[in-house]
């Protein structure tokens, strides 16, 4: 944990204990610069002097290549959950996103929309959460913006992050690459996140040691594109594998086959699935990517992961066929076949 | 004992596979072929399609789909009624998640709730019950549904409603009851089961013994079956078995978990509460004498049906859905005329499409070696 951003966590939350946002904050008066001088500028090291209309950035240097740009909003109930907070999933996100189309992220913005009534000391907890996260990552943010609404017209924090990275030259992923015979490598276990924020919403009456599994996943990414020949990559998120590899299929018109007993899924995530009839293949992921690789790469690529923590527990899922385009077939534990469809709406729980 | 390992053992059930593929070859000529066995239960159909067990299995033997879904044989005027509630001012209305997707004549429960009306997901009806401890300003209503596996817990919500006084919580009960139901099955004319799988979490509180008369009557046999693959694996080698040596018995695979007697206080509390209906409606199977409860006059104060002033319309099943046929057995979702085309998950016509442990939506979602995958495609890019 970096000592820097921690220690300026604590001396802000004893500066404004017990205080909480109002439509002051969003006003662009004294309130507001209040905020964003005191508590965000701090927390994410934009100290170099007066605030600008936006974050002027150097580029010379990255040498030959594209840039790649990408955001996202975040909205998650609780704010906080075992493993992680919304602040560290609007870092990692966007980090993987950005990391998942081959580029290297520099750097992201921040917008908030915040409730009128959130606790200031809440609000510095995930402001710092995406500081370290941001270091943890290797990138900065550079530009933001702070907004309060009235109470009841959000759930307490809303963000909002875009961010910017490079894709070096001759860095090419996407699902037009996918072809026939490719492999299917899974970065990790799945449904830790979507497990961990159900339990986290206490409606369940269901304890567990469950944590999220956000965290960046540009050095996996890396280390990856240095084993070998990768085609495309997606982080496997809200939807799960099912959306993702759905989603390999129909934009390469071909099939994809999964081998369900190669798909690692934790014992305490089967059993919670099984309470509740939900299916793990479509629970949100955040720390975890699908990734579509040449045979002959798979090996080298999977050592490449395991080498790595976050990708520690890979495994090589399923491959790319020219049989049944377009659609996803699950070949069960059993031998037996299954076609694995997009998800309807939300996944609610069966009732018996 | 591990469930997860253990009863998820493919090596086993293609070792039980092969056990029936030698045991179905003894079974007397007089059988027709394919062998029907019908799973009552909606949980087992889940399991069946989640695992493809119907491909495992030798040709000679095929699942047909029952009734037992709770949420697929709601009628669609219920739930107008449970919109109709929803949709007032001073109504929380609180229902199990995969009731809120089950079209009505106009909109679902998750419509309503886009409308406006305050319409909450509980997982058990004390969530419901809290609620109204909470809001003692607000009517909060529970829609009960279900077999005999989710009445108890109703049946205690109403009795605990009653000893602390709260008596702005009501209950819609839609409980079912899964006897008569398969008596009705039993009794109609296009029906040709050679066996049951019998439900399993029923049978926890009902028991054994209420099974009798479909051997005693109906000369079939009927498994109580867990709902691991397994189970349902080693509960078909049973089935086969009793056709083999000619006998027709009530037998138990999920003894584990089903006494031959039930649950004693869970029978106390839902005998306590309800009473038998003279008759209830159900999608695609018409009504059906005796199969629904309905709260007794003693905790009328708790009933939404005298509460609420309801429209309590009936509502005809689409013409082209072949709702009622595939419920039956006689006609296998995708032959259904909708299945795929106008009837998807997306855009449900029929309830079976509805939930996941419908007979529809499971073919739908997890396919079948029954329909090759390009059957599948094309009936649903049509």
């Amino acid at each position: 944990m970096n000592q820097t951003v921690e220690q300026c966590r604590k001396a802000l939350q004893q500066q404004w204990a017990g205080q909480r946002i109002h439509l002051g904050h969003g006003a662009g008066g004294k309130q507001m610069d209040e905020l964003i001088s005191g508590v965000i500028a701090p927390l994410f090291g934009m100290t170099g002097g007066p605030l600008e209309d936006a974050a002027r950035l150097d580029v010379a240097g990255l040498g030959p290549g594209r840039l790649a740009m990408t955001t996202d909003g975040y909205v998650v109930t609780p704010l906080q959950f075992p493993g992680a907070s919304i602040g560290h999933l609007a870092v990692n996100g966007t980090v993987n996103d950005l990391a998942v189309s081959g580029a290297q992220p520099l750097y992201l913005s921040c917008s908030l929309i915040m409730e009128e009534g959130l606790a200031i000391e809440t609000l510095i907890d995930i402001l710092a959460d995406m500081a370290q996260a941001a270091q943890q990552a290797g990138v900065q943010i550079v530009t933001g913006d702070t907004k309060v609404v009235e109470r009841g017209h959000a759930d307490g924090l809303f963000i909002t992050t875009a961010g910017v990275g490079w894709i070096a030259q001759g860095v090419d992923l996407g699902i037009h690459r996918i072809q026939p015979g490719d492999r299917l490598l899974l970065s990790g276990p799945l449904g830790e996140h979507g497990a961990a924020i159900l339990i986290a919403r206490g409606e369940l009456a269901l304890e567990s040691d469950l944590h999220s599994d956000c965290q960046p996943l540009h050095g996996l990414v890396k280390a990856m594109l240095d084993a070998g020949e990768v085609h495309a990559i997606r982080d496997v998120t809200r939807g799960g594998l099912g959306s993702v590899a759905n989603e390999f299929a129909q934009g390469s018109n071909l099939g994809i086959v999964l081998d369900e007993a190669a798909i690692p899924v934790p014992e305490e995530v089967h059993g919670f699935c099984d309470v509740l009839g939900l299916d793990v293949l479509y629970l949100a992921n955040e720390g975890k990517l699908l990734a579509a690789v040449a045979a002959d790469a798979a090996d080298a690529i999977l050592a490449a992961m395991r080498a790595r923590p976050e990708g520690e527990q890979a495994a090589v899922i399923g491959e790319v066929v020219e049989d049944h385009a377009g659609r996803v077939v699950v070949r069960t534990t059993f031998g037996s076949h299954r076609i694995l469809d997009k998800l309807v709406g939300e996944q609610l729980p069966r009732i018996c | 004992m591990d469930i997860v390992r253990d009863f998820r053992d493919g090596a086993q059930a293609q070792k039980i596979a092969r056990a029936i593929g030698e045991l179905v070859k003894q079974v007397p000529d007089s059988h027709r072929r394919p062998l029907q066995f019908m799973e009552v239960c909606g949980g087992h159909t889940h399991s069946i399609f989640r695992y493809g067990l119907n491909q495992l299995l030798p040709d000679e033997i095929e699942f047909v789909h029952g009734p037992g879904c709770p949420v697929c044989v709601l009628p669609m005027g219920v739930v107008d009624d449970c919109v109709s509630m929803a949709e007032r001012d001073n109504v929380i209305f609180t229902t199990f998640g995969d009731a809120m997707r089950v079209p009505g004549s106009e909109k679902s429960l998750l419509q309503a709730k886009a409308d406006g009306a305050d319409v909450r997901m509980v997982y058990s009806p004390l969530d419901a019950l809290k609620l109204a401890q909470q809001n003692p300003d607000k009517e909060v209503v529970f829609f009960g549904l279900g077999f005999e596996t989710t009445m108890p817990s109703t049946a205690l919500t109403v009795q605990k409603a009653a000893q602390m006084g709260i008596n702005n919580f009501s209950l819609f009960c839609n409980h079912i009851t899964i006897i008569p139901t398969i008596k009705a099955m039993l009794d109609s004319p296009d029906m040709q089961l050679d066996g049951f799988i019998g439900p399993g979490h029923v049978s926890m509180i009902i028991g054994t013994r209420p099974y009798r008369f479909i051997a005693e009557d109906y000369k079939r046999p009927l498994v109580v079956a867990g709902f691991e693959p397994l189970d349902i694996m080693q509960s078909v080698y049973m089935l086969v078995k009793q056709l083999v040596e000619g006998r027709a018995e009530i037998e138990n695979q999920y003894n584990r978990i089903v006494p031959e007697a039930g649950n004693r206080h869970a029978l106390m509390a839902i005998n306590d509460v309800f009473e038998l209906r003279p008759y209830f409606e159900w999608r695609g199977l018409g009504s059906i004498d005796h199969s629904g409860v309905q709260m007794r006059e003693k905790y009328a104060q708790w009933d939404a049906e005298k509460k609420f002033d309801l429209p309590r319309r009936k509502i005809a099943d689409p013409d082209a859905a072949q709702c009622g046929e595939v419920v039956k057995g006689v006609l296998k979702p995708h032959q259904c005329k909708l299945f795929g085309t106008a009837c998807t998950p997306e855009t449900p016509i029929g309830a079976l499409m509805v939930s996941s442990e419908g007979a529809c939506a499971a073919y739908y979602n997890y396919g079948s070696v029954q329909i090759p995958v390009s059957e599948v495609t094309r009936s649903r890019t049509i």
